[in-house]
């Protein structure tokens, strides 16, 4: 088979097709394209003949009609005059707000349990190991479920806090309450706001987008500063001291902004049946995060874990070698190899936080699937036409976090040159 | 990919929308059993008891459709669904009729492609509070959490009602009546608003009932009836008449007890067509003479199984109301068996 004999080139001919094995290969990869470009064909006509006759017919103008129902959490303008559309996009950035929440709080628990794990201290590396096998070994909607359950059977009703002498307290000087439909929280305010631009979709704070401005622009000062300060250190083998020039940068110009808009915050106060002003987090919203969380943390724990042990010991014999303390040793010369490790099997977990966040329904909390695959689905019969869009929603979400962590990926790999 | 995703999704549908093109009646007889949607579990409408057997006015509808065509009210597959899955359940051919205390709406007639054969309890939304609330009308609920059934049409009015009010609620969608007990008990919401039936059923299994009150504005017009699929006109129409046999057997005064008496013909020709002894109106439905009859000797006539489940000397206590018979006060009017 391996004889290195050149093949007499005589053209090509119909009959080669079947019996030249160069060929062959692409005539039975036509074929099969065929067969199942056929099968396919089928079973779209099959679907849309039984679909014609059934009445039904796909139709997504019902995203223009009137919704007519409210939602309890939602993070832009929406009533119930608004459109199914718009209830279908604040259900999307409900799942969105709650996975982004999730994927930080779960790498940041995960990255912290994953190290511990590897702690030298018996108690601490044992109890960790317990997190790890008793969570993850208990299905996530048993855990939601479990979750919810407390925040809503342990916590005092928003009625307790009613009357001269009520039987719960507010927190932090009266500035918040935990009940068990919500955390009341203060929200922040300006005096002096900036407004909003509108986009059309949604809106965006002037204010927010201020002060984002100026903290990255600060950052940017530091950076500049630092760099300065490394060119002194190299020409004079001395550094200047920065530290306070970088709390300076990166404290004094918000503050400053803050005081300038007139910032305050807005307390929640216990008005009739439910605390009005202030900020009304669900409890549902904190279940499902704080699940997603701790289920998710501890895949990411033993990946973290892998990526780690993968890393050669003789790495960390030579930092400690060169007199490196076990804490810059795990930063600067363990973590940063383990990262090679540790990415790509992260971006299936953050995949998963984010599929995952479709559980909302055990909880209440209104995600896509409560919106337009719940109460739109349901009240306008468009199950067709809905689970498709939702199933497409969660594929571009999730192609656009491959995307993202590809990228990520490819800038910590192991550069071969 | 998109696509991929669209031909699975519809070759899904092709599949079982070719499963629900036959004849529902040959169907049912080939199979021998009637499968019958109900609610997951709604005291005295439609759950299982202590021993899994199915009790309920809605339960009782299913039976005497099984008695008028199958000859047996035990041939019954009670399917559990929810606000949510009971109308797929019907479309997909998963069940035969749908028993579950569902309103009779122009959209979902006319675009769910439903056929809602007969009202058997005309309804009205209500709200249902603890008396600690202090609370006595719906009027004063302005800023309350209330907890909705989703996939309803009690959302929907929820939403007018507190509109037409200008007053503010937050909702907190439930699955179904166990979870909104609990939910409603843990306090999780100040109110609970369904169907006032609905809310006197939940009531009645709660520790506490005499806790609680039902509010006394009723919201909306909920005429409940079973459901069957558009385009099955004669099974739409054994279902319809069976319904109408049991309202017109009580107006009647033909009851379980007195039932095989009247059946050996009496000096009314009304009662003799309806019980087969005269005429056979079974006949034309597909079915035979004693279809009316069987149906009622399931569990009486709509007074009985009225008065049995959900009637005033049950825990549930409703009164007849609306429900009463034309003649006596009500909406109950079977058209004539002529």
């Amino acid at each position: 088979m391996s004889l290195a004999e050149k093949r007499p080139d005589s053209g090509f001919r119909l009959s080669k097709l079947i019996y030249d094995s160069q060929y062959r290969g692409y005539t039975i990869q036509f074929l099969f394209l065929c067969a199942l470009a056929l099968l396919i064909g089928w079973l779209v006509d099959n679907a849309y003949m039984n679909l014609a006759k059934l009445g039904i017919t796909p139709n997504f103008s019902f995203l223009t009609n009137r919704a007519g129902y409210d939602i309890s959490f939602k993070l832009i303008h929406y009533t119930n005059d608004s459109t199914h559309g718009r209830a279908a996009l604040v259900g999307l950035i409900n799942t969105l707000f709650v996975s982004f929440l999730g994927c930080i709080a779960a790498t940041v628990l995960g990255v912290v349990v994953g190290v511990l794990r590897l702690s030298k201290n018996w108690v601490i590396a044992r109890l960790m190991t317990i997190y790890v096998e008793v969570v993850r070994n208990v299905p996530l909607l048993l855990w939601l479920l479990v979750i919810f359950a407390v925040f809503t059977e342990a916590t005092p009703a928003p009625r307790d806090f009613r009357g001269a002498n009520p039987s719960a307290h507010m927190w932090l000087w009266n500035s918040m309450a935990v009940t068990n439909r919500y955390v009341a929280l203060p929200a922040p305010e300006f005096f002096r706001s900036l407004g909003n631009i509108d986009l059309v979709v949604f809106k965006v704070s002037l204010d927010l987008l201020a002060l984002v401005a100026v903290v990255v622009l600060g950052g940017l000062a530091d950076r500049a500063l630092r760099n300065h300060a490394a060119r002194v250190q190299e020409a004079t083998g001395r550094r200047p001291t920065t530290w306070w020039a970088t709390v300076l940068l990166y404290f004094g110009p918000p503050i400053a902004l803050l005081a300038i808009l007139g910032f305050h915050f807005d307390y929640p106060k216990m008005t009739g049946f439910n605390f009005t002003g202030g900020m009304l987090a669900p409890n549902s919203l904190f279940a499902l995060w704080f699940g997603l969380t701790i289920y998710t943390a501890v895949y990411i724990a033993e990946i973290v874990r892998a990526g780690i042990l993968a890393v050669s010991k003789g790495q960390t014999e030579a930092a400690y070698a060169l007199g490196l303390r076990p804490g810059r040793t795990m930063r600067l010369v363990v973590l940063p190899q383990a990262l090679r490790v540790i990415v790509p099997p992260m971006i299936s977990q953050f995949l998963n936080l984010t599929k995952n966040s479709t559980l909302a329904a055990a909880v209440s909390y209104p995600d896509l699937g409560a919106t337009l695959g719940g109460v739109t689905l349901n009240q306008t019969g468009r199950a067709l036409e809905s689970i498709l869009l939702m199933m497409v929603t969660y594929l571009i979400i999730s192609l656009l976090i491959s995307i993202a962590m590809n990228l990520f990926n490819r800038r910590v790999r192991l550069k071969e040159r | 990919m998109k696509t991929t995703v669209f031909l699975a999704a519809a070759a899904a549908v092709g599949l079982f929308a070719s499963m629900a093109q036959a004849g529902t009646l040959d169907d049912v007889k080939a199979r021998g059993v009637l499968n019958c949607g109900v609610n997951t579990g709604l005291v005295g409408f439609g759950a299982p008891d202590a021993n899994g057997n199915w009790t309920g006015f809605d339960v009782d509808f299913c039976r005497a459709v099984a008695a008028a065509v199958l000859g047996d009210p035990t041939k019954v597959k009670f399917t559990p669904t929810t606000g949510e899955t009971r109308f797929t359940a019907l479309a997909s051919g998963e069940i035969d009729m749908l028993a579950r205390n569902s309103t009779w709406t122009y959209k979902r007639e006319n675009d769910l492609k439903l056929t809602f054969v007969a009202v058997n309890y005309y309804d009205g939304q209500g709200f249902m509070v603890p008396k600690s609330l202090g609370v006595n009308s719906a009027k004063e609920l302005d800023g309350a959490t209330i907890c909705v059934q989703t996939g309803t049409t009690t959302e929907l009015n929820l939403a007018d009602y507190f509109k037409q009010h200008n007053m503010k609620y937050t909702p907190i969608s439930i699955k179904d009546s166990a979870e909104g007990k609990q939910q409603f008990l843990a306090g999780a919401c100040d109110a609970y608003t369904t169907d006032a039936s609905g809310l006197a059923a939940l009531r009645a299994t709660f520790e506490k009932p005499h806790d609680y009150v039902i509010l006394p504005e009723i919201i909306s017009k909920e005429p409940l009836a079973p459901v069957v699929r558009k385009g099955d006109d004669q099974w739409a129409s054994i279902v319809r008449w069976v319904v109408y046999a049991l309202i017109e057997a009580e107006e009647l005064g033909v009851t379980s007890k007195n039932l095989d008496e009247m059946a050996k013909g009496t000096s009314n020709p009304e009662l003799n067509r309806l019980l087969g002894t005269e005429d056979n109106l079974g006949g034309m439905l597909g079915l035979d003479k004693d279809w009316a009859k069987r149906a009622i000797a399931a569990h009486g006539n709509y007074g009985e199984i009225f008065e049995a489940n959900i009637g005033a000397s049950t825990p549930i206590g409703l009164a007849r109301g609306l429900n009463a018979q034309w003649n006596k006060g009500g909406l109950m009017y079977a058209m004539p068996f002529h």
